[in-house]
């Protein structure tokens, strides 16, 4: 059983503000982000590392926050969808969302959100190729991809700076082989 | 979901990492990227006493190519790495091919090869490929060290050879004595899902023949399937299309596929000859001058 000695205290940096917290060694990464610290923009979709909803930036890189435990978390930094952008300056990857019209119900739009800013931070200039292999760990259910890779698209032109190749209806669907 | 009541330790050093795992014995498991382990936590497949986090353990992040031209990929070694890999195309064609079609992007980003392989499910991509690549695994405790080939290492569904108190430090992939070709050919229904077939093919060549062959099979058995007779089938021969028919023939024979969900048992069986034939078939060997 456990007992107050198999508590973890831990210091984790969510948003760029750090926060120590006692967890139980066995709290998900996700419950902390959403019970512990009532950060509820990181969903719980499958629960069962499929669909990449809870998806968050574990120091940068995309993680599901489903499949980690809290006290892993003990002195790195998350960022969370709320720590993405603000209503009054949107990060580009939120408002190429915005624009392009890059959600239908909106419950996969965090994680995908977070997999596109690591995506479009490492590769300044994806093809529509590289945005749809790179969000192949992230499951839209409405199954508005074509959207969501323009939105991708027009964030990283946005944030590097030079203009999205699209032919006026939108970027063609280039079918992976 | 939760995973069980458990303990967690994140050592400092595989000599503390060896003294939990002395203390708990089967109790203990060891968390590397738990892309496969959390879910069983989650699900209740698995629930032990104590998780030993080995992701302090920075020493065993690496894969290298040693001098002898063995490539080696030390516990903390995710799949992510092998995918952005330089060292990996053209020198282990078959380890390259295999590293972007693991899972998808994200557990890619945690997952590691040698968790992979000590989780043993007969629908994993990387036992499949060291098996054919006829790789080994490093196996250490508090006694010392010690070697088995991944044959011997992955012993069943989701069972590995390791005994109480040790933890998988190392996978390695021997140097290619001649040219070597390779693949893997993944079919699966989307992105992330298990493998409906996998097929990894590394062959090396001496000239235009057929110097050595491994044939391993994912998902269509209770264990990954090691293509014995296809491999004995092509040692000594030229890559002609009555040879390539012969081995995918006798791979898929060696598949002992269970219809379900992601297809019949004559499909998968199927598939298995077709990847065989399509992987072996697209080699183009360089001509001896």
């Amino acid at each position: 059983m456990t007992d107050a000695a198999d508590e973890h205290r831990i210091t984790v940096t969510v948003n760029g503000e750090p926060h120590a917290v006692e967890v139980e060694p066995r709290l998900l990464l996700v419950h902390l982000l959403r019970e512990g610290l009532r950060l509820t923009g990181t969903h719980i979709g499958c629960d069962t590392t499929n669909c990449g909803a809870c998806t968050v930036l574990y120091d940068g890189t995309p993680v599901k926050s489903c499949t980690m435990l809290a006290v892993q978390a003990d002195g790195h930094e998350i960022t969370t969808v709320e720590g993405l952008g603000s209503l009054s300056e949107l990060d580009p990857v939120q408002e190429g969302f915005t624009i392009e019209h890059g959600l239908q119900c909106g419950f996969c739009t965090p994680g995908m959100m977070l997999t596109a800013k690591a995506l479009i931070t490492n590769n300044p200039n994806p093809s529509e190729e590289d945005v749809r292999w790179g969000l192949s760990g992230n499951l839209c259910r409405c199954t508005g991809y074509q959207n969501i890779v323009k939105a991708v698209l027009w964030a990283a032109a946005k944030q590097h700076g030079h203009v999205a190749e699209t032919n006026g209806q939108g970027t063609t669907v280039s079918g992976r082989t | 979901m939760y995973p069980p009541r458990l303990r967690y330790v994140a050592p400092k050093s595989l000599d503390e990492a060896f003294a939990v795992m002395a203390e708990y014995g089967d109790d203990a498991k060891v968390l590397a990227g738990g892309q496969s382990l959390v879910p069983m936590l989650k699900l209740r497949f698995a629930s032990p006493a104590v998780l030993v986090d080995i992701n302090g353990l920075s020493d065993l992040a690496y894969h290298r190519a040693e001098s002898d031209g063995s490539l080696r990929i030390g516990a903390l070694c995710r799949h992510v790495d092998l995918e952005r890999s330089a060292l990996l195309p053209g020198r282990y064609p078959t380890m390259a091919a295999a590293a972007p079609q693991v899972a998808d992007p994200i557990v890619r980003n945690r997952g590691t090869v040698v968790g992979s392989l000590c989780h043993a499910d007969p629908q994993g991509d990387w036992a499949s490929v060291l098996l054919a690549l006829n790789g080994q695994v490093v196996v250490a405790g508090k006694d010392g060290r010690r070697t088995i080939s991944v044959a011997d290492f992955v012993v069943g569904p989701f069972q590995n050879s390791l005994a109480a108190g040790e933890i998988a430090v190392e996978a390695s992939v021997p140097a290619a004595k001649g040219t070597p070709y390779g693949s893997y050919l993944k079919l699966e229904r989307r992105v992330g899902d298990f493998a409906t077939v996998g097929v990894a093919v590394a062959i090396e060549t001496s000239g235009l023949q057929i110097s050595r062959a491994g044939i391993a099979l994912t998902g269509v058995g209770p264990n990954t399937i090691q293509a014995i007779e296809a491999e004995q089938a092509l040692i000594g021969q030229a890559l002609e299309p009555d040879v390539i028919a012969r081995a995918a023939g006798l791979a898929a024979g060696a598949a002992r596929p269970r219809s379900d969900h992601r297809g019949s048992a004559e499909y998968k069986r199927h598939v298995v000859e077709t990847f065989v034939r399509r992987a072996l078939s697209s080699y183009r060997l360089a001509v001896p001058a």
